[in-house]
């Protein structure tokens, strides 16, 4: 079977997200990043789901892509009114959970 | 017995069998227009019309070696479509592919398709020059037409619901492509909100026919319930119960009727007039709006089965079509806005392709389809020319147009050609298929959707010469005569011929040319009209029946055969019409059709089914009339003994000149009735007519109830829409006033007592004492963790992920 190749993709993908929300100021590319990690989960389901014959990898995956879809509306929301109030998406300017 | 059933080596050939990649590779410019568009010196537009050039190469290369294949098969044999499968998709037994279903409706509509959106592209050229999203213009106009290329290629429905969404999306960003305006937003909503609703019924009937026929599909031919291969033949065979086939075809219907805008789900169409006017010509002659018709030919068995169409009596589909004919034509008589126009009578022909198509008319359902797509988009595409160069991007004909037709020779001649193909005047292609589809609609017994079909005719040539009349006959009005046309009239001559000059010259400096008075568009806008206009002239004659059969090459070409097929795929039975013939007389199959036939056409009182099915009687008619091709099949009335049906049988209505004449005449009458109210009304405003809809009570209602749209809009917006929206939205509201507040409200009274005896006894005595202890602690603690607080996001990521990896690392050790 292919599964190690499908969990070796998924473990690239999720450092490359994970990389990316710890080192990236861009607040899209963020977001970005937590799209990637979120599908490398869905490689995982779907290869072990392949491997075990069953359907349930594919329904927990269509359940991820459908939350994410919602996720990065409203990620996407909350980068345009940070855009609005501030005129940047740096970041490293916001600190205002500072505590 | 049945005769032997050997596999034969049919042509093909390497565009045949590559035939997928035509939407392809608009589906890769269209990246290449996102990614790189920006940056090319033509800001993306070369990749869009490069990659259409590429599609129409492909295309005409599949059309050719398909008319190859149809040649070398044996005459009336069933031809195979050239099809492949790549898995998409598998799980559990259930999977379903990607690929190419091509045959003869295929290869036809691919090169229509492929054809107008090339032309279309360099119309767009000229037409949105300097746009503010010229590029990604377009890149949606590509994937526009890589959606409804991978449609009509489809193997299976999956692929085509993919190309069908494509279209959808694109369609959305197309129309409302200047959405600066509310007006251009709105409409774009609402033809995206519109055709969702049909497409609902896309989902449901793909699923039902699925999980009816996948069994029979697997066991037959290998093939899943997705494969229209598999439910074409599925339908015919006799397996299907008469309840799913049923509600699957109606739930495809209510999809094809959202998307080709049949009543009562047409209202989104005219809107759709407020993306450019390039737009409304793909949208309007190839792609969107054929979408529906498509679907439904190409899944006619499901229909044919399902809507029992041939049954004797009105279906579904040629009430929906024969409805939406009459309503749409009416509306067109109301409107001022020449695009508004056009948008109705393509609702209006797109009636007669569901009506040619419910009443087992379909080939000239299909040809009306390929014909109606050169005529309509030149319309379309002259409506933008006047537009563009001589009415200031005004589309209103009785304010800004009239008199057009010195200032603008080419684009009056195009137009008046594609108007006489619209109404179907004789040696124009419209003729050719929309007297077809009336002439057959009345042979097969429907003569109510016959009449239907000829007011519909007369109503066409009678709204087409208002608009004609307004554009281009009387005075200039408005914007097309306004104080530009003064201003230069001295120098008039010089400014015509600078454009002459200019329109073999770059255009570079032409951008302001609306402001130089009425004149003629330049040659990017005028060639692809004069080519459409000879297609418009010529494109009838692939199929001009009454030259007799030699004359019936389209037929020949995509008309599939239905003969009974061997159900491993591919294979066919070799001989055609003599050999079939025998099969069917010998033992077993003699026996069982003419009873059949008896119990079967008795009741139905019709005397052309009747006559069309009892083979003896009716073969020499038949046969005088067009040729021995026509010879019976049991394909489509009963269930094959062996072998599969991929197509039913259906009959042509034998050509006759005294018919043609009589829908001529019909045609002549809307002319000149009309022509006569212009001139009236427009001309010498006679008082006798002008404000009659004022004066007379029941043409005042009559009018008033077009320009109202039937009040449809109103239906959908204020009273549907409202009636569900707003008790949710009041319940909602109530719910959190009373209940809600309540609980809010009480437990926070409630909250407030305990809380002061708490604070009096506990709080101050106990409490405070281990506070204070407690305070000097954290803060000391708060000081030092201070720094981890930063603030940053990506600071509290880090910490997350190095969190959750500790402990997993930790759940492994333990773990082994």
């Amino acid at each position: 079977m292919l599964v190690n190749q499908f969990l070796i993709l998924a473990a690239v993908l999720f450092c490359i997200g994970v990389y990316g929300v710890i080192a990236r100021k861009n607040a899209v590319l963020v977001l970005m990043s937590i799209e990637l990690i979120l599908n490398s989960v869905n490689i995982n389901l779907l290869a072990f789901s392949m491997r075990n014959g069953s359907l349930d990898g594919h329904t927990f995956a269509l359940y991820i892509i459908a939350i994410a879809a919602a996720e990065v509306g409203v990620g996407l929301a909350m980068v345009l009114l940070m855009y609005r109030n501030r005129r940047s998406i740096d970041l490293d300017e916001l600190s205002e959970m500072k505590g | 017995m049945f005769a032997e059933a050997t596999e034969v080596a049919l042509k093909s050939g390497w565009f045949l069998e590559h035939a997928w990649v035509i939407p392809v590779i608009p589906a890769l410019s269209f990246f290449l227009i996102i990614f790189f568009g920006k940056r090319m010196p033509k800001k993306g537009s070369e990749f869009g019309v490069a990659s259409m050039l590429g599609a129409l190469v492909f295309a005409g290369g599949a059309a050719y070696q398909w008319i190859q294949r149809v040649n070398g098969a044996p005459e009336g044999a069933f031809v195979s479509p050239v099809v492949k499968t790549w898995t998409w998709w598998q799980n559990s037994g259930i999977s379903f592919g990607i690929g190419q279903h091509v045959d003869g409706l295929t290869v036809a509509i691919l090169l229509v398709v492929a054809f107008i959106s090339t032309l279309v592209q360099i119309y767009s050229l000229e037409y949105l020059r300097g746009d503010r999203r010229y590029t990604h213009f377009f890149a949606s106009l590509t994937l526009f037409s890589a959606g409804m290329l991978n449609m009509v290629v489809a193997e299976n429905m999956i692929q085509l619901i993919l190309g069908w969404e494509i279209m959808g999306l694109c369609s959305f960003l197309l129309i409302g492509h200047w959405w600066e305006e509310g007006a251009n937003s709105r409409a774009a909503l609402k033809a995206f909100f519109t055709t969702r609703t049909g497409d609902i019924g896309l989902l449901t009937g793909t699923a039902i026919l699925f999980f009816s026929a996948n069994e029979w599909t697997t066991k037959t031919l290998g093939v899943s319930g997705f494969s229209i291969r598999g439910l074409s033949s599925w339908a015919l065979s006799g397996d299907p119960g008469h309840a799913a086939i049923t509600m699957g075809a109606i739930a495809l219907f209510i999809a094809a009727i959202g998307k080709s805008g049949q009543f009562p789900l047409h209202t989104w169409l005219p809107d759709a007039m407020a993306g450019p006017t390039p737009v409304s010509s793909l949208l309007h002659s190839s792609t969107m709006v054929v979408a529906g018709v498509f679907l439904v030919a190409r899944l006619y068995p499901v229909f044919f089965k399902g809507m029992d169409i041939l049954g004797g009596s009105a279906n579904f589909i040629v009430v929906i079509g024969g409805i939406t004919i009459v309503i749409a034509a009416l509306l067109a008589f109301v409107q001022t806005d020449i695009k508004k126009v056009l948008a109705y009578s393509t609702v209006s022909q797109l009636g007669y392709m569901m009506m040619g198509l419910g009443a087992g008319a379909w080939l000239p359902a299909v040809f009306h389809i390929f014909t109606h797509a050169f005529f309509k988009a030149c319309l379309f595409l002259g409506a933008g020319s006047i537009s563009h160069s001589s009415s200031h991007h005004s589309f209103e004909m009785k304010k800004d147009m009239g008199g057009l037709r010195k200032f603008m020779p080419i684009t009056f001649g195009t137009w008046i050609i594609s108007t006489l193909a619209l109404c179907g005047v004789f040696p124009f292609s419209g003729f050719f298929s929309k007297d077809e589809i009336i002439d057959n609609v009345g042979h097969n017994g429907y003569n109510v959707f016959m009449i239907v079909g000829l007011a519909g005719a007369f109503l066409t040539a009678a709204y087409m010469t208002r608009a004609t009349y307004l554009t281009f006959f009387g005075q200039p009005r408005g914007a097309s005569a306004g104080e530009h046309h003064e201003e230069e009239s001295h120098n008039a001559h010089a400014t015509h011929d600078d454009h002459a000059d200019h329109g073999h010259d770059t255009h570079d400096a032409h951008d302001d040319h609306a402001s130089h008075g009425p004149h003629e568009s330049g040659w990017l806008i005028t060639v692809p009209l004069i080519i459409l206009a000879t297609l418009a002239l010529g494109s009838g004659f692939l199929n001009a029946a009454p030259f007799g059969e030699k004359w019936e090459n389209f037929k020949k070409w995509v008309e599939p055969s239905a003969e009974v097929v061997s159900p491993t795929g591919i294979a066919y039975v070799v001989g055609g019409v003599g050999e079939a013939r025998v099969a069917s007389d010998t033992p077993t199959d003699s026996t069982v059709a003419p009873t059949e036939v008896a119990t079967d056409s008795e009741p139905v009182a019709i005397e052309d089914r009747a006559v069309s099915d009892s083979e003896g009687e009716a073969m020499p008619l038949m046969a005088a009339a067009s040729g021995e091709m026509e010879h019976e099949s049991p394909c489509g009335t009963e269930t094959p003994e062996q072998g599969v049906c991929m197509a039913p049988q259906i009959h042509h209505a034998p050509f006759k000149w005294s018919k043609a004449a009589m829908s001529m005449l019909i045609v002549l009458a809307g002319f000149l009735l009309s022509l006569f109210m212009c001139i009236q009304l427009y001309e010498k405003k006679n008082k006798k007519f002008v404000g009659l809809t004022e004066r007379n009570k029941a043409l005042g209602f009559g009018y008033k109830l077009l320009v109202n749209k039937y009040y449809l809009d109103v239906l959908y917006e204020k009273i549907i829409v409202r009636s569900i929206a707003h008790p949710i939205a009041g319940a909602v509201y109530s719910f959190n006033q009373k209940v809600l507040d309540g609980v809010v409200n009480g437990t926070g009274t409630t909250a407030k007592r305990i809380a002061g005896w708490v604070y009096r006894n506990i709080d101050q005595r106990v409490v405070d004492g281990a506070v204070n202890g407690t305070g000097s602690a954290a803060h000391g603690a708060g000081s030092a963790l201070r720094p981890v607080q930063s603030g940053k996001v990506n600071q509290y990521g880090a910490l997350l992920f190095g969190a959750a990896a500790i402990g997993a690392l930790v759940l492994v050790i333990v773990n082994t």
